[in-house]
C-alpha cells in the first residue's frame, strides 16, 4: 500500500477536484448571471484547493508526479474521492444541497487541519477554511430560500436532500490509513467531525423548513477506489487531451 | 435600411442642438439628462447586443472547461468565462439606466429578435480554439472596447473601463496557449495553425461591415458612441496581429496580404461578406445551438428565480405583520 | 414555458465598494437579487472577485433619491464662484509651507 499521508492527501484533493469539476459544469448555464458567477467562484476555489493539495501529494509521494499527472493520468480506480462529489450535477437544488452538505463537512475538516503537523497542509487549510466558510454561507442561504420559496422549490430541495443523504455516511468513515496519521497529527479523525456537522446541517435544514432524512444504508467505496458509474465518464472527458497526446505540454 | 425599433419622433431642434453641442465639447451624458429618443434607442440596441454577445460568448469557451488539459488551464479558462458573465452583467446594468429591464432584454435574445456578435456562432472544435479566441476574438474586442471606454454615455463608458481593466488577462492567456501549442509537438503546432485558419476571417468580420455599408455608423459617430470607424479599428487590429503571429511561428491564412510602406498598414485580401451575412442571418454553424443553450438555462432557472422572489415576498409579509 | 408570467425580474440593488486603503465607498454597478443577503452575496461575487473591496454596501435602487439635471444650476453653480472655499484664495509669504 502506498504511503498513508499520500493516500490521505489524495482523498482531500480528489474530493475538491471532482466537486469543482462538477460545479464548473454550471458555468454558462446558471439560473441567473449573478449565480453563474457565484457558482464558478466556488468551483474555482475548489479546483484551486485541489491544485495545492495534489501538488503536496506529489511531493510526499516523491515519484516525480506533479498535480497534473495525478489529476490527469490516474484511472477512476485510483481516485480516492467520496462518492457524493462525483454524482452528476443534477438541477440547481441538487447542486446546492450537495454543496451545502459537503462544504459544511469541509469547513470543519479544514478547521481541524489548520493545526496539522505538516505545515504545508496546515497553510493550505488555513486559506481554504476562509473560502469554505463562504461556501457554507452561500449554499445555506440558498437552501433556506429554496426550502421556503415555492412548493416546487421546496419539493426539489427535499428530493435532493433525500437522494444525497445516503452518501453522507462515507464522509465520516475512518480507517487504518487515517487512524495512523491522526496519531502523528497529520490527519483529522473523520468520525470526530460528524456531531458538529449534524448540528450545523440540522439547524439550516430547519430554517429551510425541510425534514432531515432518516439514516438508512450509507453508500461507500470511493476512499478505496470503488466508484459509481459516473466517475469514469467524467474522467474520460476531463483527461481526454493528456491521454490522447501522451507527453505533450499544454 | 433602418430597423423599426430605432425609428423615433422628430426632436425639438433647440434641445437637439444643445445636446449635440454637449457631445462636441466632450461632456458625458448621464441617465437623467435629456437625450434624443434615437440616441437612447441606439444605445439600448448597441449595449444590449454587446451584453448578449458576452453572455452567448460564454458558451463556445465553456465547451472546453471540462476538458482543459491542466489544472492551471482549467482555472484560467473558468475565470475567463466567468469574467464574460460579469461583463455581460455590467453592460446589462448600464443598459438598465436607460429605462429598460435586463429581463426583457434577455427575453428578446431568447426570442431571437436581438442580435449578438456572430463570432460566437462558430464551433470550438479543438483546444487550440481557446487560444485563438483569447488572442484574436478578445484581441479584436479590446480594440473595440478601448474605443467604447470613451463613449459619450457615462454608464456605458464606465462599464467599459471596468471591462478593459479585467480583460487584460484574456488576450494574454489566449496568446500563451497559442505560443505553447505552436512550439509543442507537430500535432500541437498543426492544431494551432488550423485554429488560426478558422478564426482569422471571422475575427476580421467582428469589426462589422465596411464603413460604406454600415447603416448605423454615421449617427453613432456623430453622437460620440463610436469614436472610430469599423475599417479603422479593423486595420489597427490587423497591424497588431501580423507581428504576433510571426513571433510564434504561425501563418496568417491570407496569401494576398502585403505591407504598404507608404501607409505602414498590412493590407489584407477582400473579406467574404456573404459568409458574414449568412451567419448574421441565422445560418452559421452554431446559431441554433447557442440560442437553445441560453433558452435551456433560462427555463431551467425559472423555478429558482421564482423561489428567490417568493421567499423574499414571504419575509416582507412576516416583517410587516410583526410591525 | 407556462411559468413565464410568474418569472418576474428580481429587484435591482446598487452596489458600493470600499477599496482597501481607507478611501470612501464608491458606486460599482448593480445586481438583481430577491433580498438583501442575496444581493450582498451577489455583489461580492460579481464586483469583488479581484480583491477590490474591504466592505460592500447594497441599497435597493428604488430607495435612492437623486438630484435631477434641472437641479444642476441651482444646486451646483452657486458653489463654483466661492473662491474663498479653496486654499488658493489665501496668500502665503514666499518660501513658507503652510500645507
Amino acid at each position: 500500500m502506498s504511503e498513508p499521508f499520500f493516500e490521505y492527501l489524495l482523498r482531500l484533493g480528489d474530493d475538491r477536484l471532482v466537486l469543482g469539476h462538477r460545479l464548473s459544469e454550471w458555468c454558462g448555464h446558471g439560473p441567473t448571471l449573478e449565480e453563474d458567477i457565484a457558482l464558478t467562484n466556488i468551483a474555482l476555489d475548489l479546483v484551486g484547493e485541489a491544485n495545492l493539495v495534489l501538488q503536496r501529494a506529489g511531493q510526499i509521494e516523491g515519484a516525480g508526479r506533479d498535480q497534473d499527472a495525478l489529476a490527469y493520468l490516474r484511472t477512476d480506480r485510483e481516485y480516492r474521492n467520496a462518492l457524493m462529489v462525483e454524482l452528476p450535477k443534477g438541477d440547481f437544488g441538487y447542486s446546492i444541497v450537495r454543496q451545502f452538505l459537503f462544504s459544511t463537512y469541509a469547513m470543519h475538516q479544514w478547521e481541524a487541519l489548520s493545526a496539522c503537523a505538516d505545515t504545508d497542509l496546515a497553510g493550505i487549510a488555513a486559506k481554504a477554511l476562509k473560502q469554505s466558510r463562504y461556501h457554507v454561507r452561500h449554499s445555506a442561504e440558498w437552501l433556506v430560500r429554496l426550502g421556503g420559496g415555492t412548493d416546487e422549490s421546496h419539493g426539489r430541495a427535499e428530493d435532493a436532500l433525500n437522494d444525497l443523504w445516503r452518501y453522507t455516511g462515507e464522509l465520516f468513515a475512518t480507517d487504518a490509513v487515517e487512524q495512523a496519521l491522526v496519531k502523528q497529527k497529520l490527519a483529522v479523525d473523520s468520525s470526530s467531525l460528524e456531531a458538529v456537522w449534524r448540528r450545523d446541517v440540522a439547524d439550516v435544514v430547519a430554517r429551510a423548513t425541510l425534514t432531515l432524512p432518516p439514516d438508512g444504508y450509507m453508500q461507500r467505496g470511493g476512499r478505496a477506489g470503488g466508484h459509481t458509474e459516473h466517475l469514469g465518464l467524467m474522467l474520460a472527458e476531463m483527461q481526454v487531451l493528456p491521454r490522447t497526446y501522451p507527453g505533450a505540454k499544454w | 435600411m433602418t430597423p423599426a425599433s430605432v425609428v423615433a419622433p422628430a426632436e425639438d431642434p433647440k434641445r437637439l442642438a444643445d445636446f449635440e453641442a454637449r457631445i462636441a465639447r466632450g461632456e458625458t451624458i448621464e441617465p437623467k439628462d435629456w437625450m434624443p429618443e434615437r440616441y437612447r434607442r441606439q444605445l439600448i440596441r448597441m449595449m444590449s447586443q454587446h451584453a448578449h454577445s458576452e453572455v452567448v460568448g460564454m458558451l463556445p469557451e465553456g465547451n472546453w472547461i471540462t476538458r482543459a488539459p491542466s489544472l492551471r488551464r482549467k482555472m484560467s479558462l473558468m475565470a475567463k468565462v466567468q469574467d464574460e458573465a460579469g461583463h455581460g452583467l455590467y453592460i446589462y446594468c448600464g443598459t438598465e439606466t436607460l429605462g429598460v429591464d435586463r429581463h426583457d432584454l434577455i427575453l428578446q435574445l431568447l426570442a431571437g429578435t436581438a442580435k449578438y456578435s456572430s463570432i460566437f456562432n462558430y464551433p470550438t472544435i479543438s483546444w487550440a480554439d481557446m487560444g485563438a479566441i483569447g488572442w484574436l476574438v478578445d484581441g479584436a474586442a479590446i480594440v473595440n472596447q478601448t474605443m467604447l471606454a470613451k463613449a459619450s454615455y457615462g454608464p456605458y463608458a464606465r462599464a467599459m473601463v471596468r471591462i478593459c481593466k479585467e480583460e487584460n488577462f484574456h488576450k494574454r492567456q489566449g496568446f500563451e496557449i497559442m505560443t505553447v501549442l505552436s512550439g509543442g509537438t507537430p500535432e500541437q503546432h498543426a492544431m494551432a495553425q488550423d485554429s488560426l485558419n478558422r478564426w482569422w476571417w471571422p475575427s476580421l468580420m467582428m469589426f462589422g461591415p465596411h464603413d460604406a455599408d454600415s447603416p448605423n455608423s454615421g449617427e453613432l459617430s456623430r453622437w460620440g458612441i463610436k469614436r472610430k470607424s469599423n475599417d479603422e479599428l479593423r486595420q489597427r487590429f490587423v497591424n497588431m496581429t501580423v507581428a504576433q503571429a510571426k513571433a510564434i511561428n504561425l501563418t496568417i491564412p491570407d496569401e494576398g496580404m502585403r505591407f504598404n510602406e507608404a501607409t505602414a498598414n498590412w493590407e489584407f485580401s477582400a473579406i467574404n461578406w456573404d459568409d458574414f451575412w449568412r451567419v448574421v442571418k441565422g445560418d452559421g454553424p452554431c446559431n441554433r445551438e447557442r440560442l437553445a443553450a441560453r433558452r435551456k438555462a433560462h427555463d431551467d432557472g425559472a423555478w429558482v428565480r421564482e423561489a428567490a422572489a417568493a421567499h423574499a415576498a414571504k419575509q416582507t409579509e412576516s416583517t410587516e405583520a410583526a410591525a | 414555458m407556462s411559468s413565464e408570467s410568474r418569472d418576474n425580474p428580481l429587484p435591482l440593488w446598487e452596489v458600493f465598494l470600499q477599496p482597501p486603503g481607507g478611501a470612501a465607498h464608491e458606486h460599482a454597478g448593480s445586481v438583481h437579487a430577491g433580498d438583501k443577503e442575496m444581493a450582498l452575496q451577489a455583489a461580492r461575487d460579481v464586483y469583488a472577485r479581484r480583491g477590490e473591496a474591504v466592505s460592500i454596501w447594497v441599497v435597493p435602487s428604488e430607495q435612492i433619491t437623486a438630484s435631477t439635471p434641472e437641479d444642476m444650476g441651482p444646486f451646483f453653480e452657486p458653489g463654483n464662484d466661492k473662491a474663498y472655499r479653496h486654499p488658493q484664495f489665501y496668500k502665503v509669504p514666499p518660501g513658507v509651507r503652510v500645507s
